[in-house]
């Protein structure tokens, strides 16, 4: 597996757990979910492009 | 002076304090049965599902089982967050699994798994808890 798709894994089952601990109602709890699952993708893809800047 | 009491204070009232340990423990050995015990059967069938998932993708990938070992505070602390995974912590020690393997390129990634597993779940202990009390 790729680091990418166990980040993926990993993003799914904190959103999912997340979405449905805060929100009562299913609509909302999908919504929650989907907005953090994006959330934790867009920030490692956008944190893993600045750090590809940073010679180590 | 009379005063309305609300659905929250009635709740409360009705939940004795050995009944709340007792859905605690529940709620910390089968990830959601806090939840189910208190009529939340759509939440408690998807916390059981996620979370000893995330347990067992952690040992699949290697993770490690963390020993209580103080003298090295972050394996003490890791150790703390993988029994609050409940049955699937109880059932690795069991079968003595879970000791990873530090080579392996997912072992960072299974030990990740393995703690924010256990986290999880006891924020799911929590949210039970505070349903119980008819904070929610």
């Amino acid at each position: 597996m790729t680091h990418f798709v166990l980040l993926v894994v990993f993003s799914f089952f904190v959103s999912l757990v997340f979405g449905v601990l805060l929100r009562d109602q299913p609509r909302q709890q999908i919504r929650t979910g989907a907005v953090m699952f994006g959330g934790f993708i867009a920030t490692a893809l956008v944190l893993g492009w600045l750090l590809y800047f940073f010679p180590l | 002076m009379t005063t309305k009491s609300t659905a929250a204070e009635r709740a409360r009232g009705a939940v004795e304090p050995g009944t709340l340990v007792l859905l605690c423990l529940a709620a910390w050995l089968i990830p959601g049965a806090g939840h189910f015990w208190m009529g939340r059967r759509q939440k408690a069938v998807v916390f059981l599902l996620a979370l000893p998932a995330m347990f067992a993708i952690g040992l699949l990938l290697h993770g490690r089982v963390f020993p209580f070992e103080f003298s090295e505070p972050l394996v003490g602390l890791a150790a703390i967050a993988n029994v609050l995974a409940g049955a699937p912590w109880l059932l690795t020690r069991l079968l003595e699994a879970g000791s990873g393997m530090v080579t392996a390129v997912t072992y960072e990634y299974g030990n990740c798994f393995l703690i924010v597993s256990g986290l999880l779940n006891f924020l799911v202990i929590l949210d039970a808890y505070d349903i119980a009390l008819g904070r929610k």
